[in-house]
């Protein structure tokens, strides 16, 4: 064994000597498969951190949501209706919510208005999120007015803003007193927008679910969890897109390794040629060529990986967030917690070094069975 | 659900490893056919050199099989939150037929890897390659195998649907179900703990004999296999209620999961660096009486079995430490 590992050691040595001398040749493909790397691990640690980001957001709704539809379309729950569904067992808290958009044509935007459940916002105030208070200049204490559905303009003052951190999840919204809500919207009285549903138990949310679609066939409970995965599924989808455009320049690549792995310069034919005159053998020299793969696509992995980690998580993914995250005129400003996924590093691997190892295996045989004599002779 | 990152990854992985067994299968034909190291002729020449490519392509391709088992499973764990009712890679392989046998092709050409790996190790170690004919015959019987894998994963992960009710492990290893996975978790503790034991300390014993007296090679594959399967019935009927702390919850693969601190992986990977190093010390006995083979056989298959029993004496002792430290009493 510890013969095995002084082999592999000064094999090793002789490797990185060799890589050294031709310095400025490897350093160009280091470069492009460091590049590679870089792409691909952004657009997975850009979509791994957002679909995280949802998941922590969606921890905190309620585990149902009942809407009432009309024709398929959803519509206002009418009065009675939180009644009836009265004491359901397992069922913790039933809350009617009152929330929805509003169209503001100074800044060519959608707000979400909501009266919080707590009933903290006073008569006439209303607590801004920060990307619509950075849009329109607001801050505490100053006034804002919003043409109301009646037609007649309504002021406000305004109470707070929300915190950056909650950013992303309240870049567009204003909270808003129960009363100025009917009132501003004209929205009918003991009518709410929909319902919401506190199940302790996580196992009995199918259950209950069940139970409100036989009690109330009008309506439409939707689960969490079932928002949960839809997020996960859309955000594996966009970064499995990413990935399969971006697989053209995977293939790009194991050509160019390909190619540089046959291209053998006349020196390192004789380099080759001499270590088999003086004893190598040919599986020696595929041994050399192996861990000089393997030495480049290690270093263009960390380089790339820790490129990427940098952009993503630094620098907020300049260059693929606009694919990834989506759009909106509010879009939010937020930072992405890093988190580091060990399937995705396994994946990421198999997706760069695996096409790269695959792609110089004929080329570095060729190189190594060259017999010395003609190596020499030309 | 083809647009998966792991899953691509997976495909691309057995797609190139079919096309690289392909390409060299008509080359293995001509080995067998032609191959005489005696002779010095043009084409003897040829083959010889040819040997090295197909060797480094082989070994490639077989250390890519054992990396992407662990990838499967690990993706099979992260898929299970796409599936209504599954919790774990059981809900995630049950979604079509398809999932279990595709783990079971995956883990079957593991092993079959493993067995190639040694017996192409000391075929490389010997100056007359005495084996080169059997490596390439194997080479051929691991194509059909590979391409297998490959077509069941293209069928399970063609046929994902992301809204299918799934069966969690609940149903699939609580004591009521009638089946073979419901009979292991049926087992009660302590038969179950006798067995886990008894094998493991057999595997463990066969494998430290032949690393020290070099006698019994056969014996070492056959208690590793014995003990692999004894250790997987051990894990669903003791080890993983202990880690859960709970006495039904009986799955295999949530023990994986971050929620149990990924514990599974402290369990498998020497337990399957164990087996397979234990298939690999019987997969080269055949050959011990073969001349030019003689000094190097003893030599390998000793070093493989005391890894094989390095490996088990880990997994146990992992595996007594998760019961020892766990708050739950099965036993009084």
């Amino acid at each position: 064994m510890k013969s095995w590992i002084e082999k592999q050691r000064h094999l090793i040595d002789f490797t990185l000597s060799s890589l050294l001398r031709r310095r400025g040749r490897n350093l160009g493909l280091l470069v492009v498969y460091s590049l590679l790397v870089f792409v691909l691990a952004s657009a997975m640690l850009y979509s791994h951190a957002l679909r995280r980001e949802a998941a922590v957001i969606l921890e905190g709704a309620p585990e149902v949501v009942l809407q009432r539809l009309v024709a398929g379309r959803h519509d206002l729950i009418p009065p009675g209706y939180i009644d009836k569904i009265g004491q359901m067992r397992g069922v913790q808290d039933i809350r009617g919510r009152l929330w929805g958009y509003y169209y503001d044509s100074v800044v060519k935007a959608n707000y979400t208005f909501m009266v919080p459940a707590d009933g903290s916002v006073a008569k006439g105030a209303l607590v801004v999120g920060p990307a619509l208070a950075r849009q329109r200049g607001l801050e505490a204490n100053t006034g804002v007015s919003f043409r109301a559905y009646s037609g007649e303009l309504r002021s406000f003052i305004i109470a707070d803003v929300l915190p950056q951190a909650s950013e992303i999840a309240s870049a567009d919204l204003i909270l808003i007193n129960e009363d100025d809500f009917r009132a501003f919207f004209n929205y009918p009285a003991g009518h709410y927008t929909d319902v919401a549903l506190t199940v302790a138990n996580a196992k009995e949310v199918r259950n209950v679910a069940n139970k409100l679609s036989k009690l109330l066939p009008d309506s439409r409970p939707i689960l969490r969890e079932e928002m949960q995965r839809t997020y996960a599924s859309l955000f594996d989808w966009r970064e499995g897109i990413m990935l399969a455009l971006l697989s053209a320049a995977i293939l790009a690549f194991a050509i160019l390794a390909w190619e540089k792995a046959s291209g053998l310069s006349a020196d390192e034919k004789r380099e080759i040629g001499i270590l088999k005159a003086i004893g190598w053998e040919t599986g020696d020299v595929i041994r050399m060529k192996l861990w000089e793969g393997g030495l480049i696509s290690l270093t263009a992995f960390l380089l790339g990986f820790v490129a990427a980690y940098v952009h993503v998580f630094k620098f907020g993914a300049p260059l693929f967030a606009p694919v990834l995250k989506g759009w909106a005129v509010l879009y939010p400003r937020f930072d992405l917690v890093p988190v580091i996924d060990g399937l995705q590093v396994a994946t990421l691997f198999f997706f760069t070094v695996f096409p790269y190892m695959a792609a110089v295996l004929v080329p570095i045989w060729r190189a190594a069975v060259t017999d010395p004599d003609a190596v020499m002779r030309s | 659900m083809i647009f998966q990152p792991a899953i691509i990854a997976l495909l691309l992985a057995s797609a190139v490893s079919v096309a690289m067994l392909f390409v060299a299968a008509p080359f293995a034909l001509q080995i067998i056919r032609h191959w005489d190291i005696r002779s010095g002729s043009e084409r003897q020449l040829q083959l010889e050199r040819r040997t090295y490519l197909f060797s480094t392509l082989a070994v490639f391709v077989m250390a890519t099989q054992l990396l992407s088992l662990l990838l499967f499973v690990f993706n099979a764990d992260k898929m299970s939150e796409m599936f209504v009712g599954a919790m774990c890679a059981v809900g995630a392989l049950n979604v079509n037929a398809y999932g279990f046998p595709a783990l079971i092709a995956q883990m079957t050409v593991f092993f079959l890897a493993a067995g190639w790996l040694a017996v192409n190790y000391v075929d490389t170690r010997a100056p007359d390659y005495p084996l080169v004919r059997i490596k390439y015959a194997a080479l051929l019987v691991l194509l059909p195998a590979v391409a297998a894998v490959l077509w069941l994963q293209l069928e399970y992960f063609l046929n994902l649907r992301a809204d299918v009710i799934t069966s969690c492990c609940g149903s699939l290893f609580s004591e009521d179900t009638k089946s073979l996975t419901g009979d292991m978790a049926a087992l009660s503790p302590i038969p179950a703990m006798i067995g886990f034991y008894v094998a493991l300390g057999l595997a463990f014993a066969t494998a430290a004999f032949h690393a020290q007296t070099r006698r019994g090679g056969y014996a070492v594959a056959a208690t590793s296999i014995v003990a692999f399967v004894a250790a997987l019935t051990g894990i669903i009927a003791f080890v993983s209620l202990y880690i859960y702390e709970h006495p039904h919850h009986h799955c295999p693969f949530c023990i994986l999961k971050p929620e149990y601190d990924w514990q599974g992986y402290w369990l498998y990977v020497p337990l399957f660096a164990a087996t397979a190093c234990g298939i690999g010390a019987g997969a080269v006995q055949p050959f011990r009486r073969v001349e030019s083979l003689r000094e190097v056989i003893p030599q390998v298959s000793a070093r493989l079995a005391a890894i094989a029993a390095a490996g088990f004496l880990i997994f146990a002792a992992v595996a007594t430490v998760f019961v020892t430290r766990s708050n739950l009493i099965l036993i009084e």
